[in-house]
Order: structure tokens, then C-alpha cells, then sequence
């Protein structure tokens, strides 16, 4: 599947995001899956002690329409984002945002609970909390 | 002196800020412009257009609230914001613009200015 820059940015963080693909182009291990990055939708993760936290930028798209699915510690998000209908006898001048089917897939941290996932939909970024299991959280040891 | 140097970083100011570039759809059709810009995790209120002596600029600042204590493990949308500035032509009416936004995608429509609406002309042969 070809995916076009989601992103464009400007010079500075052109540079900064080259100096990022140069090192990742040394990885000489690479995640199996390859490299997403520049996929639509654009993913940023985070994590905290508590949880996973995975926000998607999917401007555009009816929040029933999206599927999000957990399989053996893999997250699938998938879905379709239409184009308005040109009307007739128009030009397309600049044609740059994603359409059409699209579908990103997140290898799971071992320690997250499948059943304990949370996702919403917001200003076009869908955000999906993920809870860490109880035993994977740390806790503090009292010494007596 | 010190007007100057107000002045000067009052100016530079914008420029140093980095944002990211929105794609867009833009439309033509024989009565105006359709501009589409994807601005994902834009609230409303934080989205600025602004239409100066022909220029249209766009500006929407990213407001996602994040749970405490939470660090950033993967990035692709690097930077909270985003800009974009285009140049609008002499036939188009920035008084009568007219912009939606939802579910971060704006839609922006700039119609033609009335003396710029498609004329037919007629072909006399002679």
C-alpha cells in the first residue's frame, strides 16, 4: 500500500524529521511491520504507569464508522474516509488530503488489558486508553 | 532602543514558531472556491482564519487533553499546531467568506466577486 505524506511541515521540522529517518534508517532491527510513519491516519502513542494512551488523526470520518479491533496483542484501527462529491464542471486545484480505506496496525505492549479499553472521538482524533494490568503497575514497597 | 527591539521580536515571533501543514482540497467551480483543510484535534475555538489584503491564513492550535504522568513514546504529529497561508486572486470575495468546521475538517468557501461571474460570450460570425 502507498501512502502519501499525511503532514508536509516546514523547513525546521523537515530537517528535524530527516535527522529522525536517518536514524531509523540505521536501525538494523526494525519493527516487522515496517514504517508507518507517514501513514494515514498519523498515530502518536504515549504511555503512563497506568496505561497506553493512542491518539489517531482521523479528521473526516463518522466515529461509528471506524473499526478497532485487539487480537492477540495487536491493535488494528481500520475504516473509510470518503471525499465530498465534486460538483459538476469543477477543477481540482490542490488535491492532498487522504481518501479512500485505510488501516494501521500497533503492536500491544505485553503487559495491557485487552478488556479494559476506552475509545473516543473528538475533534477528528480518536483516543484509545488502554489499562495497564494491575500486577504490571509498580508499587511502592514499605520497608519496615 | 527599546521600541526596536520590541518591534523586532513582535515580528520574528510568528515566524519561529513551527507548525505543521494541513493538507488540503481545493475546488473551483464558475461561482467561487471550496478550500478543505484537515485541522485533526482543533477544538473550535482555537481555530483562527484571517483574510488581510489578499492573503488567507489558516491557523488552528491542537488542545488534546492528556492523562498525568503521561510521556510520549511514538510521534508523528510532532508539533501543536498548524498554519497555512494562501494567496487569494482579485475576482474572489473575502467579504463573503463563509467557513463550517466539524470533526476537524474545515470547509471554507469563497464565492466570486459578483462582476466575476462567468459571462457567455457570444461568437458572431460574420
Amino acid at each position: 500500500m502507498t501512502y502519501r505524506s499525511y503532514f508536509p511541515r516546514d523547513v525546521f521540522a523537515e530537517l528535524d524529521r530527516l535527522q529522525r529517518d536517518m536514524q531509523q534508517a540505521f536501525d538494523l532491527s526494525p519493527s516487522i511491520r515496517g514504517l508507518a510513519r507517514g501513514g494515514f491516519p498519523a498515530i502518536n502513542v504515549g504511555s503512563s504507569p497506568k496505561s497506553l494512551e493512542l491518539y489517531a488523526f482521523v479528521p473526516g470520518v463518522e466515529p461509528a464508522s471506524l473499526d478497532v479491533q485487539i487480537e492477540k496483542g495487536v491493535l488494528t484501527l481500520a475504516g473509510e474516509r470518503k471525499t465530498e462529491p465534486a460538483p459538476e464542471r469543477a477543477t481540482l486545484h490542490i488535491d492532498e488530503r487522504f481518501a479512500g480505506r485505510f488501516r494501521r496496525v500497533v503492536t500491544l505492549p505485553e503487559d495491557v488489558d485487552p478488556d479494559a479499553v476506552d475509545a473516543r472521538y473528538s475533534d477528528g482524533v480518536l483516543h484509545i486508553s488502554i489499562a495497564r494490568r494491575q500486577a504490571a503497575q509498580p508499587r511502592r514497597i514499605t520497608v519496615q | 532602543m527599546n521600541d526596536t527591539t520590541s518591534v523586532t521580536r513582535q515580528e520574528a515571533k510568528p515566524k519561529t514558531e513551527a507548525a505543521l501543514m494541513p493538507p488540503v482540497n481545493v475546488i473551483e467551480d464558475s461561482s467561487g472556491i471550496t478550500l478543505f483543510a484537515d485541522l485533526p484535534g482543533v477544538p473550535k475555538d482555537r481555530l483562527t482564519l484571517n483574510v488581510e489584503a489578499e492573503t488567507l491564513t489558516l491557523e488552528g492550535e491542537v488542545a488534546i487533553a492528556t492523562p498525568e504522568g503521561m510521556e510520549a513514546t511514538h510521534v508523528e504529529v510532532g508539533l501543536p499546531r498548524y498554519r497555512r497561508v494562501f494567496t487569494l486572486s482579485k475576482e474572489l470575495d473575502p467579504e463573503k467568506v463563509t467557513a463550517e468546521f466539524g470533526q476537524g475538517v474545515l470547509k471554507l468557501r469563497i464565492p466570486k466577486a459578483e462582476h466575476a461571474q462567468p459571462k457567455k460570450i457570444q461568437v458572431k460570425i460574420t
